[in-house]
């Protein structure tokens, strides 16, 4: 009987695809790779990889302890490669002006009851729920997805992530 | 107030034991081998095999965003509420020869008869949503059903599949066990640590395991919901059944292994690009093209869509781009 190998990317191993132009500009493909975008980032930067209007997802290179964030909105986080731990607290108070798009940082440890906390590896994903406060921990280098909106972090360098 | 006729029109079976249907001018009719379809200006033969693939994904998805190609000629364009089914519509050479057919129905109406069409059509042990290599052949005189592969409840995740109360992951249990092809994901699930009372808040599933347990493919389910931006992974092998138009940008993110992308202009079929994509990689789909993907070996593809109901009108009127991104 065949035995498939399945082949997932890592931060040390991936090759990327390419786009064959026949009638087109490769930029309206906007294509980039979560493991190249992760290999540039610094830790903990968002990186938009897609844009959809509104909503964006982010390429961030996990490495240490991260900030706290907060969010309005319910988000998910994807490990695409590593070993990452999220902690949730559940704030006293809100901690940034209501209905505000995208995760937003704040200072310190916020004040609140503690909700619990997931350990995520290779492509496990975590709902990071609204109005909750959460950050990633990560002992060596891992690269996570997150599915959110586009907010005051997100950073956007199209030129210097996609093919043209 | 108004009521919609969904009135199935069919006629008793055929010499090939099959139902012929009508809807509005078009006619259906199948024999062993071949999909027969006329209109008031022409006529067109589909492999019966291509043509059930392409039906079972247009009702499960109950049309899906924008266009369905079933090929180079038949089809139907989503307008959420109402469908026009068509024929050469999309086809320079029938437009010119003046050959093309439009006709708008109800959504319940066409959807009532391609269900109809899909259940007497489909034999038993043959599902048209499994990979070619995994399923019987849909050759030959009518013999029997297959109701509980055509009628699959398609996932869709209020928050995300593993939160408390929404949909459930995949387990040899629940009837899921994993796929030939995938024999090699890690199946382990994320550590959870729920303090008391956040039972409803605190979640997490192996979503590549959760995929590798599905039985269908080319079938983007939702997994995951922030607002109107809907994960949609789906697991694919051998060739998409149908050529999707987009009406909106949709994003694909590889998972895993590789799938090569023909990307044409939406309205005429012209050649535009190729996308190859292996894992990691992500691309988006402008709105205004028709795509078909070939996966040599079943592979893991997150399809990311904007389920924004204004963005079909935003994107015709110019209001929004066609391209996601200036850069």
């Amino acid at each position: 009987m065949t035995e498939y190998k399945t082949v997932f990317g890592s931060l040390d191993s991936y090759e990327k695809g390419r786009i064959e132009i026949i009638d087109d500009d490769p930029k309206h493909y906007a294509f980039s790779n979560v493991f190249e975008v992760a290999n540039k980032s610094k830790a903990y930067e968002k990186v938009a990889v897609a844009l959809n209007q509104q909503y964006a997802l982010e390429v961030i290179r996990a490495e240490g302890d991260s900030d706290w964030f907060v969010c309005d909105h319910d988000e998910t986080i994807l490990c695409m490669d590593g070993e990452v731990r999220v902690e949730f607290v559940k704030p006293d108070k809100a901690l940034h002006s209501d209905g505000a798009d995208g995760s937003h940082p704040i200072a310190g440890v916020p004040a609140g009851k503690p909700m619990g906390h997931v350990l995520l590896r290779r492509g496990h994903q975590a709902l990071l729920p609204k109005h909750s406060a959460y950050r990633f921990s990560a002992k060596k280098t891992s690269v996570l997805l997150q599915q959110t909106l586009n907010g005051p972090l997100t950073k956007q360098r199209w030129a210097s992530i996609c093919l043209s | 107030m108004s009521t919609t006729d969904t009135t199935v029109k069919s006629s008793p079976a055929n010499e090939h034991g099959y139902k012929s249907f009508e809807l509005g001018g078009f006619k259906f009719h199948r024999d062993e081998f071949f999909v027969h379809v006329t209109w008031p200006t022409g006529t067109h033969l589909m492999s019966v095999d291509t043509f059930l693939r392409a039906l079972q994904r247009d009702c499960a998805w109950n049309f899906f965003y924008g266009t369905v190609n079933f090929d180079h000629v038949i089809g139907t364009i989503n307008h959420y509420g109402n469908v026009d089914l068509f024929a050469g519509k999309f086809n320079d050479a029938y437009r010119t020869a003046e050959l093309d057919h439009l006709e708008n129905f109800p959504s319940e109406q066409i959807l009532g008869t391609f269900r109809e069409m899909l259940a007497d059509w489909t034999n038993a042990g043959y599902d048209p949503f499994a990979s070619p290599a995994e399923t019987a052949a849909p050759w030959g005189v009518k013999n029997g059903d297959n109701t509980a592969a055509i009628t699959r409840q398609r996932v869709a995740a209020t928050r995300m599949v593993g939160v408390k109360g929404d949909e459930k992951i995949r387990s040899d249990e629940s009837g899921y066990p994993v796929n030939r092809m995938f024999a090699d994901v890690p199946q382990d699930e994320p550590e959870v640590h729920i303090e008391p009372g956040f039972e409803s808040e605190i979640a997490a599933f192996n979503l590549f395991a959760y995929l590798s347990r599905s039985d269908v493919t080319w079938n983007p389910s939702v997994v995951s919901v922030v607002k109107e931006s809907l994960y949609c992974p789906t697991t694919e092998e051998y060739i998409l059944p149908v050529v999707h138009g987009n009406d909106r940008v949709e994003w694909f993110i590889q998972l895993s292994d590789f799938i090569s992308w023909d990307v044409q202009d939406r309205d005429s079929g012209s050649p535009r690009a190729k996308v190859i994509m292996k894992a990691g990689d992500v691309a988006a789909m402008p709105a205004d093209i028709r795509h078909q993907g070939y996966s040599p070996k079943r592979s893991m593809l997150l399809v990311w869509e904007n389920n924004s109901a204004d963005l079909p009108a935003l994107i015709a009127s110019g209001k929004a781009p066609t391209y996601p991104i200036n850069f």
